[in-house]
């Protein structure tokens, strides 16, 4: 017998290989929230009739009205009879196309630290706004929280809607509201569906009540949105957590991989040792496979005797988590002793447990309007970003692009509480702009496609294509504009629709205001980034043909592309070869001072770190080396159209 | 990507081996709490998983009200033996020779004495700091706001209200002499899953699973099993019923239900369309409002 679906028919496959949506809700009775999750539940058969029974039961003892569905989800006596939440709930519930777990939290400001607790597991989050009040301070703490803890996918869920008599102004008027209060955050994925949970208005199908609706009801939407995409499978990052032994005298390395791919056979390194070994086998709960990825719970054995210990991780030498002892960080403070500056406490990163300490707090932030105000103190539900010394070098990323390697919790080592969820923010992004950083505000709202975006999709097949962005780096000289006319020249004769943008014809006209200095350059590369965006979500694939020396900025163009198409290609050749080539006798006048910040010369050049194609163009041709891009796209199926 | 999509089962699958592996590298004694349940097996199972190709790091611990079935006995024995698991049996010596029993003493007090500060006093005995327990979010309400790694001070209390945050898988292990934590790496399971496991796993599970018929007592709709001196009323009798126990207890407070499920396969199908909990049939759940609540605050699981 396989473990593969035999047939949809059969019960015992039913749900077996369908796949788990996480949610969170947040909010109170006053909301409607349980009355929603009351409805889902209750639509998917997730209701049994004793509990229903011994709601009414307690409702009547409660003298409420009727059957309120909020006893579904208040598990605690003191929330049944106060009618609040205090703590998160989960529950379950499927229907034959997902299983679903709904993270449910209380609303209030003095939950803030629940709704993070919630949302920190998160695939997607519904923000309740009840249409006859408008958006609320609690909606919009809500949706920044979700945003804050990384949460792609967000549905505004505009309940009540039987008390505005189904108008379509209602709808639009709450929309817009929170429309100029979204824009500040960042959600890559957001919808809006009018709804009466009450009465069941757009909760499982259309409601011919609002018949000017053309999106997808609740439950279909939450059935359908795609989360496959938002795990990390590039970057290889797997923390130990334990060292098994085999009874043969084997070490098997045991963990749950954070993020990435790893195969049988493939070169990797060990932090903090910097060791390079071979990975030579590895197991899947217990089995043996050829392969692992994220979240997967494997084990690992490995080609060479190198001393291993819990809180190692393994990478690849090509792309490492940055290693510090310096760390840039939001903070969720959860307890009611506030945070002291300078004291010691213990951080829990992946399976490391360090000491540590807040050497400054910068500012905390308001959720509901996002106001930063400097503060001398962070307490039980502030949001405030520090900067912390740590007594250990911790081996971690960006949250916004690991949720697993970018979080960590602070435990107070005298109460052994958890007093903080923490975010590792990259440094200087968001001390100059808000919380977030301005790149991520704008990033790739439109980018992900959503389901039932019609237009997106006829473009792609009038094009037979799907847009990306071929970023091509490199020296002055290095021969980056040829390999981009020469891939330009092929994409064309193959039919496909594709243009160049060049460092020189963008500086003579939309970017000419601009300098070469640091600051100039990077307006320049967001400017151009822009461009591509534009060209990408009009269909057309765009070569990107610039010097873009700058680490940093060129992270920030993949934020504003998005991550799926923006391709990365060094253009590589040694400083010597390209000042010997010199086309446009540029470096000839840097060296003779007559240039300023000329990158290789005056200026430093940041090679890529894990660049999607790598091109000697000292030892290939320029036919070879628009090649390889174009396998490139092709291997990415780029050049089809697929629905 | 479709490559690397993760079915339900294997994502819970890879939490629950991720929850049992931390307990196991950052606690200094913990043990097992085996009920010999379907929920009990597959705890085993994904421990066995989590340490392959090591043994288990830990020992299985059965608190033994006494008053289990026989065939949950049976099966127990069989089951740690065929997986070369240790197993520790803390049965209630002292109050047992007392014939303490639910008929004489009501199920509060008996749950009290029989599990509740059986498992104090095991817990205390073995000096474990941590314990695993089978329990599952979906079981009942106030089980759905426990954390996966849930403290216990001193006295085993669970206090609701003031219970550490738990974001992103990241665990707080941390407990002074003499505290615990209960750790429940099946949280997120619900019934269906646990029995697509068994059958995805091929997990052995008691027989008394399964619909045959057995003798039952029918009692205001309800089925109870003659396996013990059960008091009978005026008028009753055993009779022939054709049913399965849904949830495996002790045998004066756990009912059967009617179902011709016989196989695996079949009982999915019938929790696919039935309407009732599972724990329906459990009478301790329903002695007073919020008593699972009450009972866990005082030290059980």
């Amino acid at each position: 017998m396989t473990n593969q679906p035999d047939n949809s028919q059969n019960p015992v496959s039913f749900s077996r290989e369908a796949d788990i949506l996480r949610f969170t809700t947040a909010g109170s009775v006053d909301d409607g929230k349980s009355t929603l999750i009351g409805r889902l539940l209750y639509e998917a058969g997730g209701l049994y009739d004793d509990h229903l029974a011994s709601l009414r039961g307690d409702s009547k003892r409660l003298l409420r009205e009727g059957m309120d569905l909020s006893f579904v989800t208040d598990g605690l006596k003191i929330e049944r009879e106060q009618g609040i939440t205090i703590d998160v709930a989960y529950r379950y519930f499927s229907t034959p196309r997902r299983n679903f777990i709904i993270a449910d939290t209380p609303g209030h400001e003095q939950y803030t630290r629940n709704m993070a607790t919630g949302a920190s597991t998160a695939d997607l989050a519904i923000v309740l706004v009840d249409v006859s009040r408008g958006v609320t301070i609690q909606s919009r703490r809500h949706a920044f929280i979700a945003s804050l803890l990384g949460i792609r996918h967000m549905v505004i869920a505009v309940n009540k809607m039987d008390l505005v008599g189904y108008q379509e102004e209602a709808f639009l008027k709450v929309r817009k509201e929170f429309e100029s209060f979204s824009t500040r955050l960042s959600i890559p994925d957001l919808e809006y569906i009018p709804v009466s949970a009450l009465c069941g208005d757009n909760i499982v199908s259309h409601s011919d009540k609002m018949p000017w609706f053309q999106g997808i009801p609740l439950l279909k939407h939450l059935e359908n949105v795609r989360i496959v995409g938002d795990r990390n499978l590039i970057d290889l990052r797997f923390p130990i957590q334990s060292v098994l032994r085999a009874p043969n005298g084997v070490r098997h390395y045991a963990g749950r991989l954070a993020s990435g791919v790893v195969r049988v056979g493939e070169d990797v390194l060990i932090l903090p040792s910097h060791r390079k070994t071979r990975v030579k086998g590895l197991t899947v709960a217990g089995a043996e496979e050829g392969m692992a990825f994220a979240p997967q719970s494997i084990a690992l054995t490995l080609e060479d005797e190198i001393d291993i210990k819990r809180g190692d991780m393994v990478v690849r030498a090509g792309n490492m988590p940055k290693i510090s002892r310096e760390m840039e960080a939001i903070l969720v403070w959860m307890d009611r002793v506030p945070l002291q500056t300078g004291k010691v406490y213990a951080i829990k990163h992946t399976t490391q447990t360090i000491k540590a300490s807040v050497s400054r707090l910068h500012f905390v932030i308001a959720p509901a309007t996002l106001s930063r105000s400097p503060a001398g103190v962070l307490q039980l539900n502030d949001i405030g970003r520090v900067s912390l010394s740590l007594f250990k070098p911790l081996f971690c990323d960006e949250y916004s692009r690991n949720r697993y390697t970018g979080s960590f919790i602070m435990i107070d080592p005298l109460t052994n509480m958890t007093v903080a969820a923490g975010m590792v923010i990259e440094r200087g992004s968001g001390a100059a702009s808000t919380l977030l950083s301005a790149e991520d505000q704008s990033k790739n709202r439109n980018i992900h496609p959503q389901e039932g975006d019609v237009i997106g999709l006829d473009r792609k097949r009038l094009l037979r294509q799907n847009p990306a962005t071929v970023w091509l780096t490199g020296l002055s000289g290095s021969g980056k504009s040829s390999i981009a006319f020469a891939l330009e020249k092929k994409l064309i004769a193959a039919g496909h629709v594709c243009y160049v943008l060049d460092g020189d014809n963008l500086r003579s006209g939309l970017n000419r205001d601009l300098n070469f200095s640091p600051e100039s350059r990077r307006e320049n590369i967001r400017r151009v980034a822009e461009v591509a965006r534009l060209f990408n979500e009009a269909g057309i694939i765009i070569v990107v043909s610039f010097i873009s020396p700058y680490r940093e900025d060129r992270e920030q163009a993949r934020k504003i592309i998005g991550i799926d198409r923006f391709l990365e290609v060094h253009v590589d050749a040694p400083l010597s070869v390209c000042e010997q080539r010199d086309p446009k006798g540029l470096y000839k006048k840097a060296r003779a001072g007559l240039i300023a910040e000329f990158t290789g010369v005056s200026s430093p050049y940041e090679p890529p770190e894990k660049p999607a194609c790598f091109l000697k163009t000292g030892e290939e041709s320029v036919e070879a080396c628009a090649g390889q891009v174009w396998e490139l796209l092709v291997n990415g199926k780029f050049l089809e159209s697929h629905d | 990507m479709e490559n690397y999509r993760l079915s339900q089962l294997r994502l819970l699958e890879a939490e629950s081996i991720d929850i049992i592996r931390e307990v196991a590298s950052s606690v200094e004694r913990p043990v097992l709490l085996y009920s010999v349940g379907k929920d009990s097996s597959v705890l085993v199972h994904l421990a066995q998983k989590a340490f392959h190709p090591a043994p288990l790091p830990f020992p299985l611990l059965h608190v033994d009200t006494t008053l289990k079935f026989k065939e949950m006995y049976e099966f127990r024995d069989r089951f740690v033996r065929s997986i070369g698991a240790e197993l520790r049996v803390h049965g209630s010596s002292e109050v047992a020779g007392t014939r303490i029993n639910p008929w004489a003493l009501g199920t509060v007090k008996c749950c009290s004495i029989f599990k509740t500060q059986a498992l104090l006093g095991a817990m205390k005995e073995g000096k474990y700091d941590a314990a695993f327990g089978g329990a599952r979010r979906d079981e009942e309400k106030s089980r759905a706001k426990e954390r996966v790694f849930s403290f216990r001070d001193e006295f085993g209390q669970w206090d609701p209200q003031n219970q550490r945050p738990e974001l992103w898988g990241l665990y707080n292990t941390l407990v002074n002499k003499g505290e615990s934590l209960r750790i429940f790496p099946l949280s997120n399971w619900t019934e269906l899953d646990i029995w697509q496991y068994i059958h995805l796993e091929k997990i052995p599970v008691v027989p008394m699973y399964f619909a045959k018929e057995r003798d039952m007592i029918v009692r205001e709709g309800r089925l109870i099993p003659m396996d013990g001196p059960i008091p009978l009323k005026d008028g009753e009798r055993p009779e022939k019923v054709m049913c399965r126990f849904r949830t495996l207890g002790c045998y004066p407070c756990t009912g059967a239900v009617r179902s011709t499920a016989a196989t695996i396969p079949a009982i999915i199908e019938e929790l696919m369309s039935v309407r009732d909990s599972e724990r329906i049939t459990r009478l301790i759940d329903h002695d007073q409002d919020a008593s699972m609540e009450q009972k866990k605050r005082e030290g059980y699981f």
